[in-house]
């Protein structure tokens, strides 16, 4: 006779939760720990864990170890290893999860800062600029190289174009820390004839809220974004984050 | 690409690139597109205060880029821009790392000195705009 087989007590409140809040149930159950998802997961070996190893943990009830690992923080999320995975486990969506079961100050300081920062304004800047911060910078780059460009005297870059057929957005880090990086995007538009505007309102096109894994901020920075973009009656959002 | 829009997508993207460089001078990495592996710059990796994990995750991505010898890499991403950037730096420099709209208008010739940030030596100069 060999050993007797394992046998497992802990049950994963955890796992069966995710479970119930994903669509077919992530099909967290259907793992045939082929490891194919390991193989090519950038983030496999960090803090000892890797996906395939994360998805039997829960299953097995580890809930402490997989709530506690700061491994979660160090997926990216980028969901090759669903895109790899013969059964279609939603490994990433596993991972938000064990992410919000962190409290949320012990959260990382850096995406937590990120996030409380662009809930301070309509801007949903996490980097603070303001609405006034935001037409200084753009209004000052144009004219700017609107007198040192020829070609580009004419060129426009408008803000709160109500009816505008592209609202376009920006991450915080152009207008606060390269502006000149504005200028080629802005060039393009230009010489396409592209009927385009930003808005003072919701132009940051960060949402660190969404990598903090919390929900309702996540939803109130996109709610501000969408009524933004509403308001300006304008047909397409292009986010170019 | 592999989270919303899929292949279709990036093939229009691998249009543009060898329209503006030339077909002869694009060379795609190994994998690519939806096989690709993630650079992890996305997910808050960059402000998530694990540096050293961070750049462990993407020596894979380093490995791909330096495995085909390209001078340049094309990031029209922000995130990836960061992070690829990051990368490059903690590896003496070993490629440049430009954003796509950059490189579209140094093709058009329309590439102004100030935006010039994440050129090259070997391009600061090419297609000034305007000519002197």
């Amino acid at each position: 006779m060999g050993e007797p087989a394992i046998k497992i007590t802990g049950k994963s409140v955890f796992m069966d939760k995710v479970k119930d809040l994903l669509p077919e149930g992530g099909n967290l159950n259907l793992c045939l720990t082929c490891g194919a998802c390991s193989s090519g997961c950038p983030a496999t070996g960090l803090e000892g864990m890797d996906p395939r190893k994360f998805l039997r943990m829960a299953a097995l009830g580890m809930d402490e170890e997989i709530s506690s690992t700061p491994w979660v923080w160090m997926c990216s999320m980028c969901t090759r290893c669903v895109y790899v995975c013969p059964m279609k486990i939603n490994i990433p969506q596993l991972i938000f999860h064990a992410r919000k079961t962190w409290p949320r100050d012990q959260r990382p300081k850096g995406i937590l800062g990120s996030c409380d920062m662009a809930l301070r304004s309509d801007t949903c800047s996490a980097m603070g600029a303001t609405e006034e911060d935001f037409q200084f910078v753009v209004e000052d780059v144009l004219s700017e190289y609107q007198e040192a460009q020829p070609e580009f005297a004419e060129m426009q870059a408008p803000l709160n174009k109500v009816g505008a057929e592209f609202y376009l957005n920006q991450n915080s880090r152009e207008p606060v820390t390269e502006p000149d990086e504005m200028v080629p995007l802005w060039k393009i538009l230009h010489l396409v004839g592209a009927d385009w505007t930003y808005g003072t309102k919701g132009w940051a096109a960060e949402n660190y809220c969404l990598f903090l894994a919390d929900d309702e901020n996540w939803e109130k920075i996109v709610r501000t974004k969408v009524k933004a973009v509403e308001d300006l009656k304008c047909k397409v959002w292009l986010n170019t984050e | 690409m592999r989270k919303s829009f899929g292949d279709p997508v990036a093939d229009d993207l691998r249009f543009v690139v060898k329209t503006v460089v030339g077909e002869e001078n694009f060379i795609d990495m190994a994998p690519n597109k939806s096989n690709n592996y993630c650079c992890g710059g996305g997910g808050g990796y960059l402000q998530s205060g694990y540096t050293d994990a961070r750049r462990a995750y993407g020596s894979l991505k380093a490995e791909q880029i330096l495995a085909t010898g390209a001078a340049y890499c094309i990031t029209p991403c922000h995130n990836c821009h960061a992070q690829v950037h990051d990368l490059s730096e903690i590896r003496e420099h070993a490629w440049q790392t430009v954003h796509l709209w950059t490189i579209i208008c140094l093709a058009l010739g329309i590439l102004g000195e100030n935006e010039r940030e994440y050129l090259g030596d070997d391009l600061k100069e090419v297609l000034m705009y305007p000519a002197e």
